[in-house]
């Protein structure tokens, strides 16, 4: 069986799988990271996003052979070791606007978050209601309005 | 609730005068034997109802609002309040297994706010966990119609002022003083000269060696110093750090990725699987084996999984709803409509009919159907998230042939639930297979067909004849005609049981039942009428967050623009005019204000205002909405943009708010499902299946419907119970979208969605393969 290995959270990992499986698969189902959430494996619902080399990504849409070694895969158990801290910015925005409710979809809201700031920032402009509209992550529990005020909150932070 | 404790009830009569928020009555409880201090409570079902059932009798035509729906589950759980128990720590901290679901609307975190505030602990040592299955809670294990904290306020605060008594009485012993001399800070005993004592350290003296009756009392409303404010979730940290587990989190040994491959008609079956030799050589599979919703395969990943399912080839037989489309179905709707009646009143009387359809729409979570199990020999055990547990531990012990108890049903939280979770379908589903196969199954709904294949709201008519005269609005006869709703067992038992006590509802069917119990009218509309008509037809539905009331309510606030339109009066002005309650209309006046009601509107924007009564509380929904074309056609990639509510403003009374925070959030909620069930998200019907798949076809709120403006108001505490919160909001923010719609158009919207019958959105997937394959392209779309 092929083995594939990349950086996960700071750390080298192997995994021996066939390539066409996905990563998100390859991360819940073989390494028992169970933060990035199935909640369509289509690239719709964004419950699974992560950043990969800093950038936002879905691993239900990706497959393992398509990862190089030296990529570098951050989930949500990852996020706050990107900036050597407990919590990352973003996650503490998250706890003072009370954000969650089932929480389901909130590892994947934050992730989102933290790549779409870092975005308009490269861009040299504050997060706005523009790019509100073009976050896709679907929150079925309609935490949608504090997502957006915690957004800004973080953004201030980061 | 007899059965462990000596007589004693007359120690439960003495009471001192009510005060907001609490009864300073003296109430009986007792401590459990065990090793440390375990407290229970238990509620004398004869001094603690101020209205008794007898003495309020629902007397058609508005029963809801004398004695509704929630109090009859309060009354279904009073006879096991004695099964709530809390437990002191060692380590200082204090548990309680809550015998409900956690599915995202908070009752773990009241329950701590509870616990915490009348034993003075911080609520951080408080730990709220999920009770498994225990079929002695008989209807107390059961989370539905927004009912839980309504039912578990008094006992639960109740066993933790028996545990704190005992404590200080066991400190005070151990130092020979009054325990009235001693007071209690952050779980810390304090004596006047100085001396202190952990509540750890004292469980174990404190703890009872057999049974024992307590009285005890409530804190006084002014020593309360955490309920009525504002708290975080408990669980808050643990989400936000990926950390929070849900089912498909848990790790059962051997317990492998299962999924199913279903049917293309629903509820369809399998003749034959042509290929399953083939499949078991699949990369990473194990085992494929027929079961009774289809055909179910087990490997090393889920990946593996959807590639197996995709692979199968199986002979399906049709399910009982055949080929059916839409069309059909609201054919046979009109086919069983009662026709309205025509009232007796003067000549004079204007009379206004309006007719509505609501299409079918889905209840799925985020998180799809999933379940854990493990079915060996001679037991089992099952990892699901389930509102009514004991149900489905029977269920499953009777398909698996094993005595009850040897089916042990963990309850674990939920990824929403939105009605999804009052039903076993996945752990009785996951328990099948694992029991055919003799392995540990961890069983996982695809999303597709967690929404073709799952739980739907069903699609009804709601038909109102209204007659006015003059300044007065004489009679209302709404007929809601529905596809039937399934409530399950635990639900339908405990109405069963319990509505035959009710007059007048001996002889009404169990839907009709909850129908009758939470429709209130909120206007003095003269002589009224709501009546609920069901159809069978053999689909397999679910009641959605706040069940009938999101269509009923439209339906009755769209008429009530046209009865303010027929009088001259403004929407607001009218609705003040009319409305019953003075706590309905300072929601719906604190709405107007803060949502400026009545300012100018451009051309094709509007407001709309509406007002909805349920669960012994008000709230009212304002929203403004934009209708202009290049709002509604703005494109963005793969959305469906439409019509923009652009601000929304919802005012709640509940009663006696316990967690305002946690209820803003359960409001907001109800106003995206409310906007979503105005004017986006349905099911379509087509072939004997719907077409909806992903998320992209079901068109639930996402970021570019949102309002920008968006306020939720709790209104300060005005009775001494809590209401209900969970499901309050969506009824009134549907319909006042409903009618920001009808007024920024001008034209009444007759079927709701508002898009259903607009060309569709999307390409339809198909049903063979069941499940779509997982894209490749990710790479290609970081950002």
């Amino acid at each position: 069986m092929p083995k594939h290995t990349f950086i996960l959270n700071g750390k080298r990992v192997h995994v021996d799988c066939p390539g066409d499986v996905r990563v998100l698969w390859v991360l819940r189902d073989l390494l028992n990271v169970h933060g990035p959430k199935y909640g369509c494996g289509l690239n719709v619902c964004k419950a699974c996003t992560s950043h990969i080399n800093g950038k936002a990504f879905n691993p239900c849409s990706v497959q393992i052979a398509d990862i190089k070694p030296e990529d570098e895969i951050v989930t949500i158990e990852g996020l706050a070791g990107t900036v050597n801290k407990d919590l990352h910015p973003m996650q503490e925005a998250w706890l003072e606007m009370d954000v969650a409710q089932c929480g389901y979809c909130q590892p994947g809201q934050i992730m989102a978050a933290v790549a779409k700031v870092k975005q308009a920032r490269a861009e040299g402009r504050k997060i706005g209601d523009k790019d509100f509209d073009e976050i896709r992550n679907i929150c079925r529990c309609g935490t949608y309005h504090r997502i957006r005020e915690a957004i800004k909150a973080g953004e201030k932070k980061m | 609730m007899t059965v462990t404790l000596p007589p004693g009830r007359d120690d439960a009569t003495e009471s001192e005068p009510a005060t907001a928020g609490t009864s300073r009555r003296r109430f009986l409880g007792f401590l459990v034997a065990g090793p440390t201090l375990v407290a229970a409570s238990q509620i004398a079902v004869e001094t603690q109802d101020p209205t008794p059932a007898a003495a309020a009798v629902p007397t058609p035509p508005e029963p809801g609002d004398l004695y509704d729906l929630g109090q009859l589950q309060v009354l279904a759980t009073k006879a096991t309040s004695n099964l709530i128990t809390v437990e002191v720590h060692k380590d200082n901290t204090v548990s309680f297994a809550v015998p409900r679901a956690e599915v995202g609307q908070g009752i773990t975190t009241t329950m701590a706010i509870l616990i915490a505030d009348e034993m003075d602990v911080p609520l951080d040592r408080v730990h709220v966990t999920l009770s498994k299955a225990r079929p002695e809670f008989q209807f107390n294990q059961l989370t539905g119609g927004s009912n839980s904290v309504r039912s578990l306020f008094a006992p639960v605060r109740h066993a933790a002022a028996i545990a704190r008594k005992r404590l200080v009485s066991t400190a005070a012993d151990r130092w020979r003083v009054d325990a009235s001399t001693l007071t209690v800070k952050d779980g810390v005993i304090h004596s006047r000269d100085g001396r202190s004592a952990t509540y750890g350290s004292l469980t174990k003296a404190a703890a009872a060696s057999r049974p024992l009756p307590m009285s005890a009392e409530l804190k006084p409303t002014a020593h309360l110093k955490l309920i009525g404010k504002s708290h975080n979730r408990i669980d808050a940290h643990a989400i936000v750090t990926g950390r929070k587990k849900f089912a498909m989190d848990h790790v059962v040994r051997d317990a492998m990725p299962t999924m199913v491959c279903r049917p293309p008609t629903i509820r369809g079956s399998v003749k034959r699987v042509r290929n399953r030799s083939a499949v078991l050589k699949m990369p990473g599979i194990t085992d494929v084996v027929t079961v009774s919703t289809g055909v179910a395969v087990r490997g090393r990943t889920f990946g593996q999984c959807i590639d197996a399912v995709r692979a199968l080839k199986v002979t399906w037989a049709d399910g009982p709803v055949g080929h059916a489309s839409d069309a059909d179905i609201i054919a046979a709707l009109h086919k069983n409509e009662i026709p309205l009646a025509v009232p007796d009143v003067s000549p004079l009387a204007k009379t206004i009919d309006v007719a509505f359809t609501f299409s079918f729409a889905s209840n799925s979570p985020l998180e799809t159907g999933t379940a854990i199990a493990d079915v060996r020999s001679k037991s089992a055990e099952v990892w699901a998230c389930l509102k009514a547990p004991i149900v489905a531990q029977q269920a499953i012990a009777e398909k698996i042939g094993m005595p009850l108890d040897a089916v042990t049903v963990h309850v674990v939280e939920g990824g929403g639930s939105f009605g999804r979770h009052l039903f076993h379908d996945t752990a009785l589903e996951a328990a099948e297979i694992s029991a055919k196969l003799r392995k540990p199954v961890k069983l996982m709904w695809h999303r597709t067909d967690d929404f073709r294949q799952g739980r739907v709201h069903p699609m009804a008519t709601s038909r109102i004849r209204a007659t006015v005269q003059g300044n007065n609005v004489l009679t209302y006869e709404q007929r809601h005609t529905s596809v039937s709703t399934s409530f399950g067992h635990g639900f339908g038992d405990l109405i069963s049981s319990y509505a035959g006590t009710l007059p007048g509802f001996n002889t009404l069917g169990l839907a009709q039942t909850v129908f009758e119990l939470s429709q209130n009218m909120p206007y003095e509309y003269g002589v009224t009428d709501q009546v609920l008509d069901e159809v069978d037809m053999d689909f397999v539905t679910g009641s959605m967050r706040n069940i009938y009331s999101p269509d009923v309510a439209t339906a009755r606030e769209l008429l009530t623009d046209l009865l303010a339109k027929e009088m001259g009066l403004d929407p607001h002005k009218f609705r003040r005019r009319f409305l019953k309650d003075d706590r309905a209309i300072a929601v719906l006046d604190k709405a107007a204000k803060v949502g400026n009601w009545g300012r100018k509107m451009p051309h094709g924007t509007a407001q709309g205002i509406a007002i909805h009564a349920e669960y012994k509380g008000f709230c009212a929904a304002m929203v403004e909405i934009d209708c202009r074309p290049r709002t509604v056609k703005r494109s963005i990639e793969d959305a469906y943009t439409g019509p923009r509510v652009t601000k929304a403003i919802t005012v709640v009374d509940v009663g006696l708010p316990i967690n305002p925070r946690g209820l803003e959030t359960q409001m907001m909620g109800g106003m995206m499902d409310g906007i979503a069930v105005a004017l986006t998200s349905s099911l379509h019907l087509r072939d004997g299946h719907f077409l909806e798949g992903s998320w992209d076809n079901y068109y639930y709120t996402r970021q570019w419907n949102v309002p920008p403006t968006l306020k939720v108001i709790v209104m300060p505490q005005t009775t001494n119970e809590p209401g209900g919160a969970g499901e309050f909001g969506v009824a009134a923010a549907k319909a006042a979208v409903a009618c920001a719609y009808a007024r920024a158009t001008g034209r009444l919207p007759t079927k709701f969605p508002i898009n259903h019958d607009e060309p569709l959105g999307f390409a339809v997937l198909p049903t063979t393969p069941s499940i779509p394959q997982s894209p490749t392209n990710g790479l290609q779309k970081t950002y």
